[in-house]
């Protein structure tokens, strides 16, 4: 039983925290926000100088080998600033699907560009009848003489407006498989929107795309892999979420200790105090849920499973719960766009609906083999 | 060193060692009571007191040189966690867990040597008069009088509240009145006192569980000599808070509630609906899922708090949420066995009318209401919190 961060990691945590404090801001967040791409390319090239979108590939294909946690950490730092480059999309996503999936060629030919900052990756796995679950499907590839050819529509690819490769889902003779597509090849075309978050996605129509065989990931289980990064993605967006709402905590607590009526700061009234404890339960709650998905979501698939849904629901009740709270708290100010609250909240939204929303996660705990058990006494 | 969520092999094999001893050492009509969920009665709970105490096993939280096996804070913790998760009777903590500790840490060496050793073996039950009527949350309003007759004795008269246990105990540790401060925290002595002293009577208490745990305790000129003060004279208030610092791993009780919601799963697992056993309800499944998360989380926080004290570190915020989230899921675990169980849920102790282990279960879903109450209600833990976590004003 050990949660201290090494000496390595409290380095990390700290570079991390000084860039969101210094360097991004959320006023950085509000310029960025209406521009058409979303965030900065050159902030990109930046934290691949840092190292940072190496962190948890094999040192085999150029990663720094850290595990998940360290990943989890960074997020933490970002979503305390809402920081918008494509992190989730291209190195949780997209990235550890090539890593996974993937030959060391392939790694070579498209983690390496995006490792040193010179490209941004989107996966592409959301359809419009798939809901929460990855594994339903109607992407379908067939296979040519010399490669495939993939038919479908995707939706809700974060990053897919800007990425320069695409890691595609599809189904192939039945089997879940993936693909990494040229945005640029014919029968591609791709439509830039705005989410509730002001962050981009695209809508993917792929009309027949001609794909090269060597352009197809070869997992032997391509749905496990899928299942895996889904699941990164899970955690990834828990410890953005932790980060988050302890950014909301602060920013909370800071308001009812300077706002004053009926003469006197209003955080001094107990209904608001115990308001704000309410929240602060939540962050250390999900906090916790949070460390356990991080050091799980290496680990073997049911322990992974366990804690990654366990966290994630736990996750959409205590985001809910802080950001609506915030606002409440703020009273009218909080409605506004010119308060960060709202923008936190808007996140918080994003964070629970991507990778299984509660429901989603609450059915695929209690589905699992550690829900049944006849003993309380399974590890954690 | 990465971040680990498992226990060392050490912890591992002491474990093993607690989980095969309770089988054999739970007397066979403990271990029924243990089965069905039914309450202990203090005979039964002073029976199991000593055989842990023959064990060495009955003061995890002792120090050695007191005559506890010195364990650290993992051992004391899975020593816990395995009593609970086995249903074992919860010992009584006002010997064990309050006035032990407190002696050990403000009494004088003589009240040490008298007292440690009786509540080890079990051989002293001992009560707690803190609150009185009018002084419950706000504690520190007490108003029963210890007077100086001038002989070396205190003269106490006045009534305490809640006293759980009292007609059990052979002695009570008190905060009684023994000068006007200014403040009202200020002239509070902590004292102990012979619950056989004439004048000192107790009047048993019917709990809304249908069972005789909370008295009265009335003090009329009862005698008590001086030397029974712990800690400074008049400075009882600072002996009473030290108490709040004890022991915060062990106080969200997340064995106890991981036994109660496996047992939720085994009875709805037993109960059948016209579509099946109720486990496959996909409603009671989520409501019981959801209940499951947060008790998972909650016992994610403990272990960073028992990381934390290992450490040798202060509690972290991590802590403070322990009793407050721990008792509400408790709660809410016979919440949904009540549920579980339906119409026999009306039932209110009647031999062979329900299954034996939905006997316990209408009495302990309305006593355990009594945990976001005691040891501090939830509300004054949310000031607590309010103010020395997140320094909001007063």
């Amino acid at each position: 039983m050990h949660f201290e961060l090494s000496e390595e990691q409290r380095m990390l945590r700290q570079t991390v925290s000084n860039f969101v404090r210094k360097d991004s801001p959320v006023e950085r967040f509000r310029k960025l926000r209406d521009g058409e791409l979303g965030y900065d390319r050159g902030v990109w090239r930046k934290m691949a100088e840092l190292g940072w979108l190496a962190l948890p590939f094999a040192e085999s294909i150029g990663g720094l080998g850290f595990p998940f946690v360290d990943v989890g950490l960074l997020l933490e730092q970002f979503g305390t600033t809402l920081v918008a480059e494509p992190y989730l999309a291209s190195v949780v996503l997209a990235g550890k699907a090539i890593e996974l999936a993937g030959t060391p060629e392939q790694a070579e030919r498209w983690l390496a560009p995006m490792i040193a900052g010179e490209t941004t990756l989107a996966l592409a796995y959301q359809e419009a009848e798939s809901g929460h679950a990855p594994e339903r499907c109607d992407c379908v590839a067939t296979r040519t003489a010399d490669g495939f050819r993939l038919h479908g529509q995707k939706r809700w690819v974060l990053n897919g407006h800007a990425a320069d490769w695409l890691v595609v889902s599809a189904r192939l003779g039945g089997e879940i498989a993936l693909f990494v597509v040229d945005p640029a090849a014919s029968g591609v075309s791709r439509r830039s929107v705005q989410m509730i978050d002001f962050r981009r996605a695209a809508m993917l129509d792929l009309d027949n795309v001609v794909v090269a065989a060597d352009q197809h990931l070869p997992a032997e289980d391509a749905a496990a892999v899928l299942e895996h990064v889904y699941d990164y993605g899970a955690a990834a967006a828990i410890a953005e979420g932790v980060g988050l709402m302890d950014a909301v905590l602060r920013m909370t607590v800071e308001y009812l200790k300077t706002r004053e009526q009926f003469g006197q700061k209003i955080g001094a009234f107990q209904v608001l105090q115990h308001r704000a404890v309410e929240m602060f339960v939540e962050c250390e709650l999900t906090r916790s849920a949070s460390i356990r998905a991080l050091i799980r979501a290496d680990d073997d698939p049911l322990l992974r499973r366990t804690a990654v849904s366990a966290a994630k629901a736990q996750l959409a009740r205590g985001a809910r719960w802080v950001t609506q709270q915030a606002i409440q708290l703020h009273g009218g100010i909080g409605i506004t766009d010119e308060a960060d609250v709202g923008l936190y909240l808007k996140r918080a939204v994003v964070l629970n609906t991507l990778f299984g929303d509660e429901d989603y996660h609450l059915v695929r705990f209690a589905s699992l083999p550690t829900f049944a058990a006849e003993r309380p006494d399974q590890p954690v | 060193m990465t971040m680990d969520l498992s226990f060392s092999a050490e912890h591992l094999a002491f474990r093993r060692e607690v989980r095969e001893w309770i089988p054999g050492a739970l007397p066979p009509h403990l271990a029924q009571k243990a089965k069905t969920g039914q309450g202990f009665s203090m005979d039964e709970v002073m029976e199991w007191h000593k055989i842990l105490h023959r064990r060495g096993w009955v003061a995890p939280h002792w120090p050695t040189q007191y005559g506890g096996p010195g364990f650290d804070a993992t051992r004391r913790f899975i020593l816990s966690e395995e009593l609970e998760l086995a249903g074992a009777p919860t010992l009584s903590p006002f010997g064990l867990s309050m006035v032990g500790p407190l002696l050990m840490q403000f009494g004088n060496e003589a009240q040490k040597a008298r007292f440690l050793p009786t509540i080890l073996t079990g051989e002293e039950v001992w009560c707690q008069g803190y609150s009185e009527p009018n002084a419950g949350s706000d504690l520190a309003s007490l108003m029963v009088r210890a007077e100086d007759d001038g002989a070396g004795n205190f003269i106490v008269n006045g009534q305490k509240t809640w006293t759980t246990y009292a007609q059990y105990a052979d002695w009570i540790f008190c905060l009684v009145r023994t000068r006007i401060g200014e403040k009202k925290q200020q002239g509070i002595s902590f004292l102990l006192i012979d619950m056989k002293t004439p004048g000192v009577s107790v009047r048993p208490n019917l709990t809304i569980g249908g069972t005789h745990a909370f008295c009265d305790t009335f003090f009329e000129n009862a005698v008590v000599p001086q030397e029974n003060v712990v800690g400074p004279l008049h400075g009882g208030w600072t002996v009473a808070k030290a108490l709040l610092g004890h022991e915060r791993t062990l106080i969200a009780a997340v064995g106890t509630s991981r036994r109660a919601l496996a047992g939720v799963k085994a009875l709805c697992r037993s109960v059948h609906t016209p579509s099946g056993a109720l486990l496959d309800d996909p409603l009671m499944r989520a409501k019981i899922a959801r209940l499951d998360v947060r008790l998972q989380a909650l016992q994610m926080a403990n272990y960073r708090a028992l990381a934390g004290a290992e450490l040798g570190r202060a509690p972290g915020p991590e802590s403070s949420i322990l009793k407050l989230v721990g008792s509400e899921i408790l709660q809410q675990c016979f919440e949904l066995a009540m549920e579980a169980i339906g119409h026999n849920g009306l039932s209110w102790f009647n031999e062979g009318v329900v299954p034996d282990e939905q006997q316990g279960i209408p009495s302990s879903f309305c006593y355990l209401r009594a945990t976001t109450i005691y040891g501090g209600s939830n509300e004054i833990q949310k000031n607590i919190i309010a103010k020395w976590i997140l320094g909001l004003p007063a």
